[in-house]
């Protein structure tokens, strides 16, 4: 028989609960639900625009009645849970009904606060808190003119836009002198104050309430300095409290919330506890990202996977109103040991502070541009380094080299038919849709549904734009610690460092030592591990080429109609007729459509059929060519000028640099592709400067740059530092090469890795230590012992015979 | 009339790989997963017609080499939320040889497999 789950609260953090569980044990309880409110489970942090009228409360249901019919979930919409008989092991409604359960999830919320003067239980005085309220909100704006929101932070002010919107006259009374002073300091409240007087709305700074007067509806405010308003609605938005009177009630520890560990259980171990009403590590949370973060490690328990913890989280909020961008996060306000930085645009509405401590981001608030503030709060919260980037910090992403999308990074100024992604062709139209309609919360779940940034990642920060714009304060960044793929909670830096420490020799024990979800992985994690083998242990680990994407597996790259591109290596792109001549034979022999010069200097052979492919590389390899590696995460090619050997500018022979760069380095795989240049002169012909290694040469020696990208994302690349031998830059790219591949992240560019880990990281292991330096290199050039053997040679003396032949020709 | 062909064993396809068989009406992918399950759909993604035989299987699933399409190996239907299907072949394994049903087969062609071999299991 199966277990019984029993879930009170059908709010957001209970039914993420219900989703999560049901992915991952679809089979394992037969769960009933209990909810006060007489609906399914919509999405309440949509309220705001449903009450501005931007949506409909139709928009924002997430899970109907029919969801849980679907899933065998019994769901009891307006029945409040009045006591748990936890001897019993069972839940008691208000009716008498009673359900027995194995285990128990409290997901009960938390209630508005009630300002404790006369007149708060008024017809006509209401909290901001659900579909009743906003229902209560929507009818008194048509029968009333005045409405007083007392409360100016997040939620209050939300309230009074949307009243605004409806067409009342509304007040926002405020204890301090200061809006929303948990999120934003000051001055940035001054301009969010000035911007909404100029939509209408009339503000009372530091008034206190006295009294709420009226006979039996609400009529007036009035305050203990003695002035009143009229009113005829009255939104108290004062701030919310755990709603723990259920747990309370029956024993559980409660202190300001239901008091829960790292796996979301309470004192209670059969009981769970998840969303606004708990209280874990002292802290409450209020916002949406947090509690999807509890959900999931809750499911993660409830399924018996049990290796998820809960470890707190840190929150950004911004503010749901049309046209207003605000972000605020972390420790905004600083203390005596932080600096600020600060940029004041205030004509323009633009305020940006940072606010720093031992080279950290500590807290951040941002007005009139948020462009940046996802990535401050990944900078914050991964506590990166940032000596590297400070001067540059507060003028946003996009001035670390990154031209990408140009100026197309304000999400709220595009239209609908822009297109967002261009690669996959989804206009932010499609996207919003897709938020609202399929209620969909984070970055992943976007590329999930639409495809917009899953290809080459460019509009990444343009998404999440569209995200924020839409979700507001609730949208929920990807959690601070991102587990390789759907198959594991682990991160790719835990999975590198446990198969060293492990001595993991394979991809099953990787899977089996570290409680891999699935039986043998997915396309994201097994090319990944696989990776990793090679990695750490070179010569030992035998190649899966199941876990190879097909273009490494064929040793060619897959083009749009099933067949083959193949590309010789051309050392340095320095080649002879001889060369020239054998590749034109082989391209005349197996009718190759297209043959095409490559960006890289070298000669590219378009539309070969597969299972001409070993027939190609035993001519080519019989002319003396090797793979050119252009198919894989490896080194691509290395680009050269003609140096000092004819340029009459050129410094040093930067060709035959090139081609001993090429040598040392062929055959290597790495995290993702590998591309090099070498230049004769600071002019720089060879564009060193936008390769992963480039050099320049200069009369006193030899420039090495890193980091550099002409993808999709230009970036320039970073002086690693001057050396004076051809010796040093082949040690100094070997050392380079090394570390960027026993650190990188698989399928992280040199270009995000130097961004993540900082230049001055890499420079100290590359540059300042000199024995460290030596080991890199060395455990380089052993790797590559076994690393040059040239696959197309083996390939074309018959080594995988079958995945070039057909199984079978019934044709 | 639909026909078992046999199109060869379990032991030609590599665990989590595939291999093509070539019908007059185009080429079928049959794969092998991990747990020695044997699957078979027409060698065309529903998206952009990437050949799915050569993509990365895991579980009962494979991952177009195009663009990433996820195909469920068991009916043929994309892995929502994409939506799309392929067409899927059924399949037997009888002692490490794998067949294959073909409809509308009309065994015309010259390379067709012997009738004995196709009606020993037919």
């Amino acid at each position: 028989m199966k277990e019984k789950l029993v879930l009170v609260g059908n709010g957001m953090a209970g039914a993420r609960v219900l989703e999560e569980l049901l992915k991952q044990a679809p089979d394992k309880y037969d769960i009933t639900v209990f909810g006060a409110e007489p609906f399914g489970n919509y999405n309440r942090i949509l309220l705001s625009p449903v009450l501005s009228g931007e949506k409909t409360i139709d928009d924002i249901m997430l899970n109907d009645i029919d969801w849980y019919h679907k899933n065998n979930i019994i769901l009891h919409a307006g029945k409040q849970v009045t006591e748990i008989n936890r001897g019993r092991r069972e839940v008691i409604a208000e009716d008498g009904f009673t359900e027995s359960y194995d285990r128990l999830v409290l997901a009960t919320g938390s209630y508005p606060i009630r300002l404790p003067v006369p007149g708060a239980d008024l017809p006509g005085v209401i909290g901001f808190r659900d579909i009743h309220d906003v229902r209560t909100m929507l009818s008194a704006s048509g029968d009333h003119q005045h409405a007083v929101v007392i409360g100016g932070g997040l939620l209050g002010l939300e309230a009074a836009y949307g009243l605004k919107q409806r067409g009342m006259n509304v007040t926002v009374v405020h204890l301090l002198d200061c809006l929303m002073e948990r999120q934003l300091d000051k001055f940035a409240a001054t301009l969010l104050k000035t911007e909404l007087e100029g939509r209408g709305i009339h503000f009372m700074l530091e008034t206190k309430t006295a009294a709420i007067v009226g006979k039996d509806w609400v009529e007036e405010v009035r305050f203990e300095d003695g002035r009143s308003v009229a009113a005829g609605l009255v939104v108290m938005a004062i701030g919310i409290r755990p709603n723990i009177e259920l747990a309370k009630k029956s024993g559980v520890y409660c202190e300001r919330g239901i008091v829960i560990s790292d796996t979301t259980q309470t004192y209670d171990p059969r009981i769970y506890a998840v969303g606004e009403c708990i209280q874990h590590r002292s802290r409450t949370y209020g916002l949406v990202a947090p509690l999807f973060e509890m959900s999931r490690v809750c499911a993660n328990h409830l399924a018996s996977i049990g290796h998820a913890r809960y470890a707190g989280s840190e929150t950004s909020t911004r503010l749901k109103v049309t046209g207003v961008e605000l972000f605020s996060a972390g420790n905004f306000q600083g203390d005596n040991e932080s600096e600020d930085i600060i940029f004041k645009d205030p004509s323009q509405g633009v305020y940006k502070k940072l606010v720093i401590k031992e080279n950290r981001i500590k807290g951040a608030v941002l007005y009139g541009d948020t462009v940046d503030g996802a990535w401050y709060f990944d900078l914050m919260r991964n506590e990166t380094d940032i000596c590297d980037i400070r001067e540059n910090l507060l003028f946003g992403q996009n001035h670390l080299g990154d031209s990408g999308h140009g100026d197309e990074n304000r999400a709220t100024r595009l239209s609908d038919n822009m297109e967002v992604c261009g690669c996959n062709g989804v206009c932010k139209g499609d996207i919003v849709t897709a938020i609202v309609d399929k209620g969909l919360f984070t970055l992943e779940d976007v590329r999930v549904h639409t495809k917009a940034s899953s290809s080459c990642g460019s509009c990444t920060g343009l998404v999440e734009q569209i995200l924020i714009s839409v979700l507001g304060s609730d949208y929920s960044e990807a959690p601070k610690k991102k587990p390789l793929c759907k198959c594991t909670e682990f991160t790719h830096d835990e999975i590198r460092r446990t198969i060293k420490e492990q001595s993991l020799k394979t991809i099953p024990q990787v899977m089996q030592f570290m409680e891999w979800r699935t039986p043998d992985g997915c396309h994201v994690c097994r090319p990944a591990l696989n990776y990793y083998m090679v990695c750490a242990w070179p010569g030992e680990y035998k190649d899966d080429y199941q876990s190879r994407f097909i273009n490494e597996r064929v040793h060619a790259n897959i083009q749009k109609d099933g067949t083959y591109s193949v590309i010789p290596r051309i050392w340095g792109g320095v080649t002879t007729p001889a060369e020239l001549r054998k590749i034109a034979e082989v391209a005349e022999k197996y009718d190759v459509p297209t043959v095409k010069i490559t960006g890289g200097q070298r000669i590219d052979l378009l539309g070969i059929t597969k299972d001409d492919l070993p027939r190609v590389w035993d001519d080519l390899t019989r002319a003396g060519f090797v793979s050119g590696h252009a198919y894989g995460k490896a080194l691509r090619t290395v680009k050269t000028c003609v140096g000092s050997e004819w340029c009459r500018f050129g410094t040093q022979d930067s060709t035959k640099m090139g081609i001993e760069l090429e040598r040392m380095s062929w055959g290597a795989w790495t995290p993702h592709k590998v591309k090099m240049a070498v230049s004769g002169c600071p002019r720089n012909c060879a564009e060193a400067t936008i390769k992963d290694f480039g050099v320049v040469a200069v009369e006193s020696g030899w420039e090495l740059h890193v980091g550099g990208n002409g993808g999709v994302k230009i970036r320039a690349t970073d002086l690693l530092c001057k050396v004076k031998t051809a010796e040093e830059v082949l040690e100094y790219c070997a050392a380079f090469l090394q570390l960027y591949r026993e650190e990188a992240h698989y399928l992280e560019r040199t270009a995000p890795w130097i961004e993540r880990v900082g230049l001055s990281y890499v420079k100290d292991r590359v540059v300042a230590d000199e024995v460290g330096r030596n080991s890199l290199a060395e455990r380089f050039k052993a790797s590559q012992q076994t690393a040059q053997i040239d696959p197309w040679s083996e390939r074309a003396k018959g080594t995988d015979e079958a995945e070039f032949t057909a199984l079978k020709n019934i044709a | 009339m639909n026909h078992w062909i046999a199109v060869g064993t379990l032991d030609d396809i590599p665990r989590r790989g595939a291999r093509v068989v070539k019908t007059a009406e185009g080429d079928i992918a049959v794969f092998r997963s991990h747990d020695d399950h044997v699957f078979a759909v027409h060698d065309r993604c529903p998206h952009k017609g990437g050949p799915l035989s050569q993509g990365i299987m895991y579980g009962h699933k494979v991952a177009c080499p195009l663009h990433n399409w996820v195909i469920d190996l068991e009916s043929g239907n994309a892995v929502a939320p994409d939506e799309g299907c392929t067409r899927h072949y059924l399949t037997r394994l009888e002692s490490s040889t794998i067949y294959l049903e073909l409809k509308n087969f009309t065994g015309q062609s010259p390379q067709q497999t012997s009738p004995e071999q196709a009606s020993e299991v037919a």
